[in-house]
């Protein structure tokens, strides 16, 4: 991997932020930054080729967009943590699962269309053999959330 | 939580023509349009629509946090006094470590009503911020989630189920 040149960070500070929503946004970003439209789109499918970039894209607040959204804490015996692992991997709705320290280990985001379709899930996430415990941690207030990363 | 609102089938097409991966082209939006039907000046203003009513929380890059630096994260989850709890909240969401900070519902024997996901170069450096947040809010009580494994990070297809 290639290290980040200054232009990188620039770039990558400045994408970050608000893509422009005009016809041609890179050559709005290449303006405030000096450059050629064709470069910014050069280096960005680089950068993305070289790992630095995990998405360009949109971001949509669930809640608005009719989606319930909450985060499950499981206390899985041991030698269960794959199969259950995998087995919430394949719903649409789990975006982010991981195993973790502690005794709840097995942790997972949820998004589903209604409340009806989450308890459904959860009836089946928690019948699952070496499912011992479940928790249901529903957001009240989202105070931040904002994966930014100043490069300097 | 906001209150629940509907979503005409134009605004689904434009969502799920959004949320793949935007493309690297001179006029991307025009590309993402056609997908739909639209045209460019009617997938932009539905655009511009869906950020004033806050349904787009943000259109840019992700970095891939480990690949530029900062290699350690912790999900904390801290055990706030309700009383408490919005002024803690928004301290802790100022820290620039912090890029998530939700309040949950607690639960029997799980006490802890505030989760922020903070980032650092190492798990020493993740230890210390915590450290910091902890002393700067006076919160005590708090259990630090490290992650073994990541089975799994995508982000969300909207409007697919049927």
């Amino acid at each position: 991997m290639q290290a980040l040149t200054s232009f990188d960070k620039v770039l990558l500070n400045l994408l970050q932020g608000n893509l422009p929503v005009c016809s041609r946004p890179f050559q709005k970003l290449a303006e405030e930054l000096g450059t050629e439209e064709s470069v910014v789109l050069e280096r960005l499918k680089e950068l993305k080729k070289e790992g630095y970039l995990r998405r360009i894209g949109t971001f949509f607040n669930s809640s608005r967009l009719g989606y319930e959204g909450t985060l499950v804490a499981l206390k899985v015996r041991e030698d269960r943590v794959e199969p259950v692992a995998k087995a919430i991997n394949t719903l649409a709705g789990a975006t982010h699962n991981y195993e973790r320290e502690g005794g709840y280990n097995l942790w997972f985001t949820l998004l589903t269309p209604s409340p009806e379709v989450e308890k459904g899930i959860l009836a089946r996430i928690r019948a699952l053999d070496g499912v011992e415990s479940m928790l249901n941690l529903r957001a009240n207030r989202k105070y931040k959330i904002n994966v930014q990363f100043k490069l300097a | 939580m906001e209150k629940r609102q509907e979503i005409d089938e134009l605004d689904r097409r434009v969502v799920r023509a959004l949320q793949g991966d935007f493309p690297l082209v001179a006029e991307p939006y025009k590309a993402l349009a056609e997908e739909c039907g639209l045209s460019e000046e009617e997938f932009l203003a539905r655009v511009e629509a869906l950020w004033a009513e806050k349904k787009i929380r943000k259109m840019g890059a992700v970095l891939r946090h480990r690949e530029v630096g900062f290699k350690a994260n912790v999900l904390v989850a801290w055990e706030v006094p309700a009383e408490r709890l919005d002024g803690v909240a928004h301290q802790m969401a100022e820290s620039p470590h912090v890029s998530h900070c939700y309040d949950r519902n607690t639960a029997p024997n799980w006490p802890y009503n505030l989760y922020t996901m903070v980032h650092g170069t190492s798990r020493e450096e993740c230890e210390e911020i915590v450290g910091t947040l902890a002393k700067e809010t006076g919160v005590k009580n708090r259990t630090m989630l490290y992650t073994k494994k990541e089975w799994k990070k995508t982000s969300m297809r909207y409007f697919t189920e049927a």
